[in-house]
């Protein structure tokens, strides 16, 4: 019995053009008390920030400790 | 990251601090600075730097006791009173004698607190009674000035680690069994003392969005604490007492009456009219809160449309920059302008917090448990009315005393077969091939707990809220399935959470009065000081369900007048006051 797979908008966004995970920067992923941001690698082999996991507490670390502005926190969309 | 693998790693530490928030960081720098000697180990599920309830910071103190504005013996009182009597003064009588100091203390940290043009601290009345709320003005630094502290004193801190279970042996604590959040792996900590600040159970009712992180409490908060604390067979106090918070509909983060209240913003019904006297959160304050509704004159509101600009100005810029920050981005994406629309506010779900109601772990003043040598304090020890200094002042005495605890101990013995016992446990949900993931066993609890839990109180809806946690928890230890070590902490939380869910349920049903406002409002039952007059005590029977005893509330130190003891009773506006 495999699990759904189910479509979830997430409230964490990520500017890949900002984010410089490709600097080995990881102080999103690092700060969040839900441990949900993780760093995926593109197609073309560079890197940036993402939420992994739609478990957020929409509280901002991750885009007041973001070193470039590149992270912004929008609201869930089930509470918005 | 986050895959599961194997390892089991031991360590030793003479201090084991679990939890890095509030509690935690000040326990851990005053037993170092009391002993520099000692190993002192602050470990957190989350990172240190940002974890907690405090994680944007904070925007003001609620209880400070400051000379000049309250005494030590007027606060007791008051948080007494606003506690209907069930209260062991002296936690709270040595909180508020020695809470200044904190203060002073944290303002040497760098953190700001709020003056007059006199250089005198500026304090403002919110509570029934006295005043004691302080606003910080740089209250977004708090967790930065923290965090220099720890790494000043040498704090060893271990961060993305999660206990689930404490160690003990020889009648005493012994250490605890921690899981690595991202890659699954075990660490042992052997403790000669282990000190309690996880914060408040704030996963367990459901938010009315439907979001499960959409709560009031830092949504990491998911009660861990009491959890750990039941199974080591420690004892809690009024766990009936829930908190229940009057919040933002949708948002759910508070609408902060304490910082728009000392400015002229007040708490309002549909009509802009202010029905209560006072926004301080109590009980009783909420049972108006409900009855307002249940009356047809809701939704209730806070209101701020009244005031000047400037005033508005000042009430946005802390508002939107401490503690939920994002609430500036709500407003602006429902159009709502506090110089023009009333903020639609709502009953939250249910929770643990000793922060703004009066359940928890059962301490005394020192922040000693019923075990030896472990403490708790902050939001998860029950220490009425809390609140951030609180947590600050009750992990000050906890840290204190536990460097005197040490000097006197080696390590307590205790049976390995506990550290197997609880990796089967913990990894059962990685050795399935399918199965219910996490976050529907804990959909389905929270939604339980708000069907069948929510005040007010029915005996059969709490009688069927149990079969169905019986249902889930089978299901749960049966059939829980994870794919990585992100999901397993998240399946450990779903577990915490069913038992605090069960400890709600069996903790209400115990209590067959009603107390404290709307917390323990069972429509069956009036107040009866003949037979309840007491805390309730549960602890994990023999059976492995939740037992309970009574105990006597101590000997006041502050006697309360008996024209004195209703006066949260009486916080109804008798004439309704037109606004404008």
């Amino acid at each position: 019995m495999p699990l759904a797979q189910t479509a979830t908008t997430v409230p964490v966004v990520v500017n890949d053009d900002l984010c410089i995970a490709d600097k080995g920067c990881t102080v999103c992923v690092d700060v969040c008390p839900l441990d949900v941001l993780r760093i995926a690698e593109k197609a073309d082999g560079s890197k940036t920030a993402y939420m992994k996991y739609d478990e957020c507490w929409y509280c901002m670390p991750c885009e007041a400790d973001c070193p470039t502005g590149a992270v912004t926190v929008n609201l869930p969309y089930l509470l918005k | 990251m986050d895959e599961i693998q194997d390892g089991l790693t031991q360590i030793d530490c003479d201090i084991l601090v679990i939890g890095g928030g509030t509690a935690g960081p000040m326990a851990a720098l005053k037993a170092k600075r009391k002993n520099p000697n000692a190993n002192v180990v602050l470990l957190d599920k989350a990172n240190v730097k940002r974890s907690g309830a405090i994680s944007m910071g904070m925007d003001g103190l609620n209880n400070s006791v400051i000379p000049g504005y309250a005494t030590p013996e007027q606060y007791t009182k008051e948080i007494t009173i606003a506690n209907d009597g069930i209260c062991d003064q002296a936690a709270v009588y040595r909180y508020a004698q020695e809470c200044y100091g904190i203060i002073q203390e944290l303002d040497e940290f760098g953190i700001r607190f709020q003056k007059d043009q006199n250089g005198e601290y500026d304090v403002k009345k919110v509570h029934h009674i006295g005043t004691y709320v302080l606003p910080m003005p740089n209250g977004d630094t708090v967790k930065k000035a923290l965090y220099r502290q720890l790494r000043k004193a040498r704090i060893q801190i271990v961060n993305r680690y999660m206990a689930t279970r404490l160690l003990t042996g020889e009648g005493r604590i012994a250490g605890a069994i921690c899981v690595n959040t991202r890659t699954a792996e075990f660490l042992v900590v052997r403790a000669k003392a282990v000190i309690m600040g996880l914060g408040a159970a704030g996963r367990l009712g459901l938010p009315t969005s439907g979001y499960l992180y959409g709560t009031y409490e830092n949504a990491s908060n998911s009660g861990e604490g009491y959890a750990m604390a039941y199974h080591a067979g420690a004892g809690l106090a009024n766990l009936e007492c829930y908190q229940i918070n009057p919040l933002i509909k949708d948002y759910n983060g508070p609408a902060c009456a304490y910082v728009a209240g000392p400015m002229g913003g007040y708490t309002a019904n549909a009509k802009g009219e202010r029905f209560i006297e006072c926004d301080y959160w109590s009980g009783q304050m909420m049972q108006e809160f409900f009855d307002e509704l249940q009356g047809g004159k809701g939704p209730v509101y806070l209101k701020l449309n009244h005031l000047a600009e400037e005033t508005i100005s000042e009430i946005e810029r802390v508002l939107h920059i401490v503690e939920r920050p994002t609430r500036g981005h709500f407003h602006a994406g429902r159009g709502t302008d506090y110089r023009k629309q009333m903020i639609e506010m709502h009953i939250s779900e249910i929770g643990f917090c000793s922060g703004h109601s009066a359940s928890g772990v059962f301490v005394d003043e020192h922040a000693r448990t019923t075990i030896p040598g472990l403490y708790a304090a902050g939001d998860m020890a029950n220490v009425p009315h809390n609140y951030m200094l609180g947590a600050f002042t009750n992990g000050a005495f906890a840290g204190l005393d536990a460097a005197d605890f040490i000097a006197d101990v080696d390590f307590a013995s205790f049976d390995q077969s506990e550290v197997v016992a609880e990796q089967e446990r913990v990894l059962a949900p990685t050795k399935r091939d399918d199965g219910i993931p996490p976050n529907q066993i804990e959909y389905k609890t929270r939604r339980l707990v708000n069907d069948y839990l929510q005040p007010p109180k029915v005996t059969a809806k709490m009688e069927l809220a149990q079969q169905r946690f019986e249902e889930v928890r089978e299901d749960m230890e049966q059939g829980m399935y994870v794919r990585d070590a992100h999901e397993l902490m998240r399946s450990l939380e779903a577990s915490s959470i069913l038992d605090c869910a069960d400890m709600a349920a069996a903790a209400s049903l115990y209590r067959t009065e009603s107390r404290w406002g709307l917390y323990h409002n069972r429509v069956e039952y009036e107040r009866d000081d003949e037979n309840w007059f007491c805390h309730t005590i549960l602890t994990k029977g023999d059976d492995g369900k939740p037992a309970h005893s009574k105990k006597a509330v101590q000997p006041y130190v502050v006697e309360i007048a008996d024209d004195e003891k209703d006066a949260y009773y009486n916080q109804r506006v008798d004439a309704t006051v037109a606004a404008e």
